[in-house]
This record gives structure tokens, C-alpha cells and sequence, in this order.
């Protein structure tokens, strides 16, 4: 570091041990506050002793002692700052933004629970739905609301929210517009794949500050494995506070049932899907601790499970039962190995050297590999033999997708784990590949159902 | 000669409570001044000092604003409170029992009296 007397340069100095204390949850906005006084101070008293501004700065910061015994010390006598982060009352520093936020949040969570009532005003029934209409529609009461609250919160474009705006309508279209008959194939394949082609449209609103970015797009993987640990939560939460409701009000002689499935869960459904999505953002750093525990517990629990499975298929040399509902769970279960995958690359330093969990994944990406190519291998025999069906040809297609990125990751891992490349190579693979199943998704729910007549 | 660290502990809450009842104070004061009264013996770091001024403000001891006096910056003052103010007098008075029983146990013992009881006057 060369010496100068520079003001600017010792501000600039100030600037950066503040943003380097603020990393630490343990030390408060005012704690920096006081800190950075105690340093101003420090280093006020050494360049009247005649030390350069550069020279004073670096005795002061040596003098106050690692920030590491500065945060366990104050870790110790603040140890509910650890906890805490998770509250909501936001008391101290500038927290308008987060308020307004707030705001915006719940106006998008009402709004999300009115437009799932709205279609019962035109003979639409929420409780028994015969005309198939909310097994199509349901995730276009929700998602709109959150991709709204995304945008608003990145501030978003007009190009942005226009493409999001039409992608929806799109979506509102294929789904209400197509003649799908309740009994007929198309209409399940619609419904099952329509939510997923509207979250990638969730995903554009949510990275529409940063398109071209890996960076963001890995963020949204962080974010929807997030968001779907939340929904989880609010979900297990929500069903036992209306355990108790419904047993109180039975026990003096008020059914809730019908306000329950009519009301409660329809409307808590929809807007906890907003909510869940403002807590991600909200907090950011909290749920981080979890995304690693939990796949540091799956991982190896489903790569076990997987060889198993093909273990016993090899000793037995038993063929896979191909009727449709199995097709189906395997590849549920794939895209299950994937989003594990995913999501455990997102909560992965990436910056970390391969170590045997990367070990792990690979095996696991092997197994499903093996897996994907089985049910891909029994799946052309069954449309050989029963000739195309929507069901059969997007399984097909969703195999086909699959084990096309599985096959290039197992690759790229395994280069990785013998240290020929770094982890961004992997990231960059994943993230680039995220447009390929949101395409897949829309040809499913776009074109899939006219080319089979709606079969 | 550093001060153990055992003494730097069990001294700490009436020597800060002792400064703080000559006048409000911020951090880096009260630290140069227990450098000053101790010629640089008691060893007090940062991390050592701010927590401990929070806990007292948590228990009740202190109370703290954030001011700016006239020609410099904003800073954090601490003020003793009431119930600061008798928790040093009960402290000085153990204090005084501590000392009462080590100048009897050390015969000639005078001399370190005025660096441990805190100066009179003060409370």
C-alpha cells in the first residue's frame, strides 16, 4: 500500500471496513456506527501524533483487534441478533423500503386470494370441480401476483413486464381457450405442466434486473428452492391452526368444513404462494443455513436410494413395469434428483475445492443417468407398441430433455472431481440450460394438445 | 506487569460505572481514560469494551443517545442511570470489603489503594 495523505483515500478506507463490518450478522447498523467513531477516533489521535493518514488507518484497525473476537464478543452479549434476523419488525435503521414492501406484498396477496373466488361469480365451483376449470386455472390465481411483486420490487422495465404480462396471458389462453375435455389426456398434461411453464415466467420477473446473468439465474434457483421450503412451512403451519379452528368451533357445534374449503384453503393457498415469495426476499440471508442441511441430508439419502433401485433391477434382471402411473413417478423422481441437484449447486460455495459430497453427486447423476436411460429405453418400446399419446409423448420429451443435461453434468462433474475445471463451468451449464426447460414447458402446453387433437 | 485477566473482568463493571459518574461518555474516551488511569496496565480492548457497555445498558445501568456536540461528530454517549448509580455504591462497597480483608491478610499494602477504590467524590 503506498502512502498518501489523500482524504479521499482514507474515506474511501472508512467506506470499506464499514461494508466489511456489516457482513457480520452479530454487529447492528449502530454497533458499526460506534465502532467506526471508536476508528475515527483511533486514527484521529495517530495523525496528530504525526503517522500518515495511510499508516494511522492501519494501526488503528490493528489495534482494534480482530473482527473476529470483535463479533463473538459481541455474539455473546447479543446472542438474540443470531436468532432474530427471522422478525419482522424491522425497528431500527432505514427500513421504509422494506415497508413499502410489505405493503405491496399484501396488496398482491389479497389480490391473489379475490381472483381465486372471482371465477365462482360464473358458475365455476371451487369445492366441486366438475367443469375442470380450476384443475387448469389454479396456478394462474397465484403466480401472476408473485411475477407482480417481483417486478415491482427489481422496478423492472416496461419491455420486461409486458413480455411477463403476455406470457400469462398466453398461458390463460391455451389453458381456457383449448377444447379440453375433462376425461381426455391433454387436459392433465396441461394442467401438470402449465404451473411450471408459468414459474419460469416467475423466474424472467424475478432475474428481469439481470437477464444475461448467471449469477441471477442461479439466484432464482436458490430463490424457488427457497420459496418452496416456505410454502411448506406456512402449508404445515396453516393446516394446524385449521385443525384446531375446525375442532373448537365443532366443539360448539359450528361446522367449518365448507368455510374451510371454500374459503380458507383456496385463499390461503394462492396468497401464501406471494407471501412465501416476499419472506425469500425479505430475508435473504437467514433460510441460506438451511439450503445446505437439507441437501447435505438428501443427497446422499436419494443417491442411496437410487442405487438400490438399480441394484435390484441388475441382480433380479426385472424389467420395469411400464403402465402410465409409473412412468409418471419416474420421472416425478427425476426432475426430484434434478432439483436437488440444483438447488444444492446454489447453496454451494462456489469458490470451494471438489470434495467428496461433489463425489456424492456425481454417483447420484450416475444413478439417474442409468435410471433416466431404463425408463427412456422401456418408454420408446410402450409408444412403439400403443403408438403416441400426449401422455406418453411428454414423458418422452421430458426424458429426452432430461437426460441430455444429466449427461453433459455427469460429464462436467466428473471433470470437476478430478479438478480438470472449476465449479463455475457446472453453474454456467445449469444456468444456461434453465431456458431449454421452460421451452420444453411451453411446447407441452402450447403445442402438444392441438398437435393430438386434444386428445 | 499486565493485570490477569480474572481482575481485568471482575474490575470492569465498576471502573466503566466509576467514569461514567464523573460525566456522559462515549467508547473511545472511556477507553483512553482507563488507559490513562491505569498507565496503559488494564488491558481493555474493543471487544471487550462495547459489549460490556450494551450488557450494562441492557441490565438498566446505563442509557445511551446517539449526540453530536458542537465541531464533531455524531457519537454515542452513555449516561449512568439512577439504578446505575446505586450499583456502583454497592459495588464500592464490596470493593472496600475486598480490600479491607487483602490490606489485613498484606501488611504493607497502602500503597495500591488509590488505583483500585475508585476516587472518592465521584459517585
Amino acid at each position: 500500500m503506498t502512502v498518501t495523505n489523500d482524504p479521499d483515500e482514507l474515506e474511501a478506507q472508512f467506506a470499506q471496513w464499514r461494508r466489511y463490518v456489516r457482513r457480520r450478522p452479530e454487529l447492528s447498523e449502530s454497533d458499526a456506527d460506534e465502532l467506526e467513531d471508536h476508528l475515527r477516533g483511533s486514527v484521529g489521535q495517530l495523525t496528530a501524533l504525526g503517522l500518515h493518514d495511510d499508516e494511522a488507518f492501519l494501526v488503528a484497525v490493528k489495534r482494534m483487534g480482530g473482527l473476529d473476537e470483535l463479533s463473538r464478543e459481541f455474539a455473546r452479549e447479543h446472542s438474540e441478533r443470531l436468532w432474530k434476523q427471522l422478525v419482522l419488525t424491522g425497528d431500527t435503521g432505514p427500513r421504509s423500503r422494506s415497508r413499502t414492501d410489505l405493503i405491496v406484498m399484501l396488496i398482491c396477496a389479497l389480490g391473489a386470494a379475490v381472483s381465486v373466488k372471482v371465477p365462482e361469480l360464473f358458475q365455476h365451483s371451487i369445492g366441486y370441480d366438475l367443469d375442470g376449470f380450476y384443475s387448469l386455472n389454479y396456478s394462474l390465481f397465484a403466480l401472476p401476483w408473485l411475477a407482480a411483486f417481483l417486478l415491482w420490487r427489481r422496478r423492472a422495465g416496461r419491455l420486461v413486464c409486458g413480455v411477463v404480462a403476455a406470457l400469462f396471458v398466453v398461458g390463460a389462453a391455451a389453458a381456457n381457450l383449448y377444447p379440453l375435455d375433462t376425461e381426455s389426456q391433454s387436459i392433465d398434461v396441461v394442467a401438470t405442466h402449465l404451473p411450471i411453464a408459468l414459474w419460469f415466467v416467475v423466474g424472467l420477473a424475478y432475474i428481469s434486473d439481470g437477464l444475461r446473468s448467471a449469477r441471477r439465474r442461479m439466484d432464482f434457483i436458490r430463490f424457488s428452492g427457497e420459496w418452496f421450503v416456505y410454502l411448506t412451512l406456512i402449508g404445515l403451519g396453516g393446516g394446524v391452526l385449521t385443525a384446531f379452528a375446525m375442532g373448537a368451533f365443532n366443539a360448539i357445534g359450528i361446522d367449518l368444513w365448507e368455510f374451510t374449503n371454500l374459503w380458507l384453503l383456496p385463499c390461503g393457498l394462492v396468497s401464501a404462494v406471494v407471501v412465501a415469495g416476499w419472506l425469500v426476499e425479505a430475508k435473504q440471508g437467514v433460510i441460506e443455513n438451511i439450503a445446505p442441511v437439507l441437501t447435505r441430508l438428501f443427497t446422499p439419502l436419494f443417491t442411496v436410494g437410487l442405487l438400490a433401485f438399480l441394484v435390484t433391477i441388475g441382480w433380479n434382471g426385472r424389467r420395469i413395469d411400464v403402465d402410465r402411473g409409473n412412468l409418471v413417478l419416474f420421472d416425478l423422481l427425476l426432475v426430484l434428483v434434478l432439483g436437488l441437484l440444483l438447488y444444492s449447486m446454489s447453496a454451494r460455495d462456489p469458490m470451494a475445492p471438489a470434495g467428496k459430497f461433489d463425489v456424492m453427486q456425481l454417483v447420484l447423476v450416475a444413478s439417474a443417468l442409468v435410471m433416466d436411460a431404463l425408463v427412456l429405453f422401456t418408454m420408446t418400446g410402450r409408444v412403439a407398441q400403443y403408438g403416441s399419446t400426449p401422455n406418453n409423448s411428454t414423458a418422452l420429451g421430458a426424458n429426452i430433455v432430461l437426460l441430455v443435461n444429466l449427461i453433459w453434468t455427469a460429464w462436467l462433474l466428473l471433470r470437476f472431481v478430478r479438478r480438470r475445471q472449476p465449479f463455475a463451468v457446472i453453474e454456467r451449464w445449469q444456468t444456461t440450460y434453465l431456458p431449454v426447460y421452460a421451452g420444453w414447458m411451453w411446447i407441452v402446453v402450447l403445442v402438444l394438445p392441438p398437435v393430438f387433437a386434444f386428445r | 506487569m499486565r493485570v490477569a485477566k480474572d481482575l481485568v473482568a471482575a474490575s470492569a463493571t465498576p471502573i466503566v460505572l466509576g467514569i461514567l459518574a464523573d460525566g456522559d461518555s462515549y467508547g473511545y474516551a472511556i477507553l483512553q481514560r482507563i488507559n490513562e488511569l491505569s498507565g496503559g496496565e488494564l488491558d481493555w480492548t474493543e471487544g471487550f469494551l462495547y459489549p460490556l457497555l450494551h450488557r450494562l445498558e441492557r441490565l438498566g445501568h446505563v442509557e445511551s443517545d446517539w449526540r453530536t456536540a458542537t465541531g464533531e461528530r455524531r457519537r454515542k454517549y452513555y449516561r449512568l442511570t439512577e439504578q446505575g448509580l446505586a450499583e456502583l455504591a454497592e459495588q464500592r462497597r464490596q470493593w472496600a470489603t475486598v480490600v479491607e480483608a487483602l490490606k489485613q491478610v498484606w501488611p504493607s499494602v497502602g500503597d495500591f489503594n488509590p488505583l483500585i477504590i475508585p476516587r472518592e467524590g465521584t459517585a
